[in-house]
């Protein structure tokens, strides 16, 4: 339904877009016992360190093969070898999980050759799973090198044989948050299904305080079941960016899959609820029969407040759509809509256009708007516009509980039915004796809206 | 890419660093960049060090040419303030796509600085090299040299690319910067016996306005701090000052020396954190200005704003003397800010039962020694697992570092205080000192330590986890023992 643009400008300002390689960065933080490692410049690293524990509030682990300026010329053989065996040697990780960068592939490092090579020189490192995934930092954006992280692990990782009963893969998008993967599992479970979520942050990013000091990841999908994942039941896909990963797991184990684009709003669980039922042979538990019929009743009681509203929202692809479809669903338009990547879901996007650009881009588009979207990056735009401002996406760094905000499930699509109404309620508009018939004045033209946005 | 090395070479020889005087000839020549251990290293790149020198200086349009990765992931993560403009928190990079990597991206450049000066016109646009662009062979300085002369704005360019080094070399190559486009280039309106310069001060959490009233009170004026609130301007006729205080030693000592070989400005090294280190820094500012001619009664101005602040600072301290005595603090921190830190805490009382001295010199080093004895535990090189057991030990009762190693402490239930670029409270000057002992008796109070030590009620041996009258009373048995 949206027509996808892209703007015709040299300069990006106030960006909404992260790169690949710490979106591959943050896949890998999802598996147990793992360093995720970039081949690149230290500062790469240290970049996305820093936005993973502001986002977090949780002590990251990740490392860099620190290239420099002749090592890049002379290419990152060395680099790589030293960077694994120091891994190994220092913090024996299970999985050692590399991202390549904008500098490594501009050079045109051949890494899976360097892997090859490391592999036959060091046989030490045969309990070691070595991933390498290509992200360069110049194509697409965060979600892109999730999604392509997430599809070489399950290539390199998962294991065809006979199928176990009830076990599931959740091949889990970027979008969704530790707190987001724990409703999941609950899900899952509440019909008898055994879930593999991959990548499972919410095993290694939930806030949890471990008894012990651990320098990989601690928590999130083991090796174990990395490995028995090509051996499940069935994969659902969350958000459209894991296809390409479920794809992958059916061609390479032939486990069969299905994408749901979203598990945020009434229709996206309704289908993840037949979708259980008919996979598992059990009906749907009361607990979410009830549930359901809250998430209604909150949507009836809401639909006041959402009707005509203009919302400004900035966010990659998927999240933008689960979100977006959400509030739409309840009455308000999509007014201002900025994303980061081309995706096949934006033109299903209930908007006119939608924008790959920047922040700069939206603020332009959401004067007048009711609300805005994004993460934390707006705060600047949304105080120069005195636009109320929902936090949503990586990176949330000032405001607490960045890993438990939920929003799937019908309970999760509740709360956040409440929570952006009640930012409706509380900009909401006194009338005055003025609001109605103005002697007639310069200004004729929609009253009660600009004065809501100006108040 | 050959006046880039012969930049870094020139920077790495500079006579004034402390770690240099104590260094061969050959070794000098090395460079005082580490060999990085791929797999165990920590820390952001020249590029980063740059953009945290420069980009407080607030009116500029600070423009990153490389991918998106080097200003998307990090742009509006700093905590340097303004009291003007804010232009220097909105992100400017042209986030360079394939086409550029292999036909180049100079013309994409050239148009986003165009772009920005049409739609924002600010005093001038900083151009920040990365690592790609470098690689591919992108010539910033000829763009920059045309943008300047087509559009008639300063338009600078910073090389330092990621991949030449670490943090503290971005640091300086930033200053090289600033001396070879921007200062000198404009003159003050007027100039007064009483103009300094602060190098290195980058009003984090605003701590520079917990100095400046004190500088107003004795008549001195700041002439440009570099970079701290700074505008364009101000740096572009810093030149005109008859002194210099430099603050972070390591960040830009070759701007302070050679502004002094330039312009004949003498500075000398100071600290405004910890009572003695800020009332040796307002008397060594008196101190240089009247022997560049200003009048002598300065000096005892000085001392007696000096005393004043001084006698009210112990008094302040009182209500804390007896809390924080003998507090054991784990500090894990950069360079100058050890050693001054150290004194700082030392003076009312706290015990530092550690500090790490990976960035700090020699002279650095000398200075912790005396001032925590021969037996003073400097670690070069903590890693994480150490701090956490040094914690978890309870060898410490805080630990102070940037914001990274926060978690550390917070999982072993330790007391933390950031003090590193990200912070939010200022703790410069005599106000900032009373705030950050303030800071630090609220985290040791708080009762949260507590609640979060206690057991699990299904961890108390032998207690059916259900039962609650038999939890608590497991719980003061367990107390009392």
């Amino acid at each position: 339904m949206a027509i996808v643009t892209h703007l015709k400008k040299s300069c990006a300002v106030n960006p909404l877009k992260m790169s690949q390689p710490i979106g591959a960065a943050l896949a890998f933080m999802g598996l147990n016992n793992c360093m995720p490692t970039l081949h690149g410049s230290q500062g790469c690293t240290a970049f996305g360190l820093v936005l993973f524990v502001r986002h977090f509030k949780e002590a990251v682990p990740m490392q860099t093969t620190a290239m420099n300026e002749a090592t890049t010329i002379m290419g990152g053989y060395d680099n790589v070898e030293q960077a694994i065996l120091n891994i190994h040697k220092r913090a024996q990780p299970a999985i050692i999980g590399i991202a390549s960068t904008g500098l490594t592939e501009t050079k045109g490092d051949d890494v899976d050759g360097y892997l090859a090579l490391i592999r036959k020189k060091h046989p030490e490192l045969d309990e070691v799973a070595l991933v390498y995934v290509s992200t360069p930092d110049y194509v697409g954006a965060f979600q892109d090198g999730w999604a392509k992280a997430v599809a070489k692990i399950v290539k390199e990782l998962a294991e065809p044989g006979p199928r176990i009963a009830g076990q599931v893969n959740v091949l889990a998008g970027s979008h969704l948050t530790p707190g987001d993967l724990e409703e999941v599992r609950e899900l899952v479970e509440a019909f008898g299904l055994t879930p593999i979520i991959l990548p499972d942050l919410s095993g290694s990013l939930d806030g949890h305080i471990p008894d012990n000091f651990s320098p990989t990841t601690l928590g999130g999908t083991t090796l174990a079941d990395l490995r028995a994942s090509g051996r499940s039941e069935f994969t659902l896909a969350i958000g459209e960016h894991m296809r390409e990963a479920a794809q992958t797991l059916q061609d390479t184990c032939g486990v069969p899959f299905d994408v749901l684009e979203s598990l945020t709003g009434l229709d996206a669980n309704d289908r993840l609820m037949s979708l259980l039922a008919e996979k598992s042979g059990r009906p749907a538990p009361n607990k979410y029969r009830r549930q359901r019929s809250q998430l209604m009743d909150a949507m009836l009681d809401a639909h006041f407040y959402f009707g005509g509203k203009k919302i400004a929202i900035g966010a990659e692809p998927d999240l933008l759509l689960a979100v977006g479809k959400l509030f739409v669903g309840i009455g308000a338009e999509l007014t201002a809509v900025v994303t980061t990547t081309q995706s096949p879901v934006l033109e299903h996007l209930p908007a006119q256009e939608v924008l790959i650009g920047d922040l700069e881009d939206l603020e332009q588009r959401a004067q007048g708007c009711d609300l805005l979207v994004t993460h934390s990056h707006g705060r600047q735009m949304a105080e120069r516009l005195n636009l109320p401002f929902l936090r949503m996406g990586i990176p949330m760094f000032d405001r607490l509980g960045a890993a438990h905000q939920v929003t799937v499930g019908y309970r999760g699509t509740r709360n956040l039915i409440f929570e952006v109404a009640n930012m409706f309620m509380a900009a909401s508009h006194e009338p005055g004796p003025d609001d109605w018939r103005q002697p007639a004045s310069e200004e004729s033209g929609c009253g009660s809206c600009t004065s809501a946005a100006a108040h | 890419m050959s006046t880039l090395s012969s930049k870094v070479q020139e920077v790495f020889d500079e006579p004034a660093c402390g770690k240099n005087q104590a260094k061969s000839e050959k070794e000098r020549k090395k460079g005082c960049t580490k060999q990085l251990l791929p797999g165990a290293a920590a820390g952001g790149c020249a590029f980063d060090g740059a953009k945290i020198a420069l980009q407080p200086i607030t009116d500029v349009a600070h423009l990153v040419h490389g991918p998106i990765a080097c200003e998307g992931n990090s742009w509006d993560n700093r905590g340097a303030k303004s009291s003007g403009s804010s232009l220097y928190r909105t992100g400017f990079t042209t986030d360079i796509n394939e086409l550029d990597v292999v036909y180049g991206g100079e013309k994409h450049l050239f148009k986003s600085v165009k772009e920005i000066l049409d739609k924002y016109d600010p005093a001038a646009v900083f151009v920040y090299q990365t690592c790609v662009t470098a690689l591919i062979g992108d010539d910033i300085e000829a763009v920059c040299k045309a943008a300047t002369q087509k559009f008639g704005k300063p338009v600078i360019p910073v090389d330092a690319p990621g991949f030449v080094g670490n943090k503290n070399l971005g640091n300086k190559l930033a200053g090289e910067a600033l001396l070879d486009y921007v200062i000198g280039t404009e003159e003050p309106e007027t100039t007064t016996p009483y103009d300094i310069n602060i190098i290195g001060e980058y009003n984090l959490a605003g701590e520079l306005w917990q100095v400046k009233p004190l500088l107003d009170e004795m008549g001195v004026r700041v002439l440009a701090c570099i970079s701290g609130d700074a505008k364009y301007k101000e740096v572009a006729y810093s030149h005109r000052a008859k002194a210099a205080m430099m603050v972070c030693s390591k960040a830009m000592i070759n701007i302070a020396r050679k502004m002094e070989e330039r312009y004949e400005i003498p500075f000398f090294e100071g600290s405004f954190y910890g009572i003695t280190d800020m009332s040796d820094s307002l008397r060594n500012i008196a101190r240089l200005l009247v022997e560049k001619g200003a009048p002598a009664e300065l000096l005892e101005r000085t001392e007696v704003i000096i005393r004043r602040e001084e006698a009210a600072f112990w008094e302040l301290m009182e209500p804390y003397k007896d809390s924080l005595k003998g507090v054991k603090v784990l500090l894990i921190t950069g360079g100058v800010k050890s050693w001054s830190v150290v004194s700082a805490l030392q003076e009312v009382g706290m015990e530092i039962v550690g500090t790490s001295v990976k960035k700090s010199t020699l002279e650095d080093k000398q200075r912790i020694k005396e001032l925590m004895g021969e037996d003073a535990h400097m670690v070069d090189d903590m890693t994480p697992r150490e701090m956490y057991k040094m914690l978890k030990d309870a060898q410490a009762d805080i630990m102070l570092s940037g914001g990274r190693s926060q978690f550390i402490a917070l999982k072993a239930k330790m007391p933390w205080l950031d003090i590193n670029q990200e912070r939010h409270h200022g703790y410069a000057g005599y106000d900032g000192m009373v705030a950050l002992v303030r800071e630090i008796d609220k985290s040791l109070s708080n009762p949260v330590w507590e609640q979060v030590r206690k057991a699990a009620p299904w961890d108390i041996p032998e207690t059916p986890a259900c039962e609650e009258a038999t939890v608590a009373e497991a719980l003061v048995e367990q107390e009392a023992a």
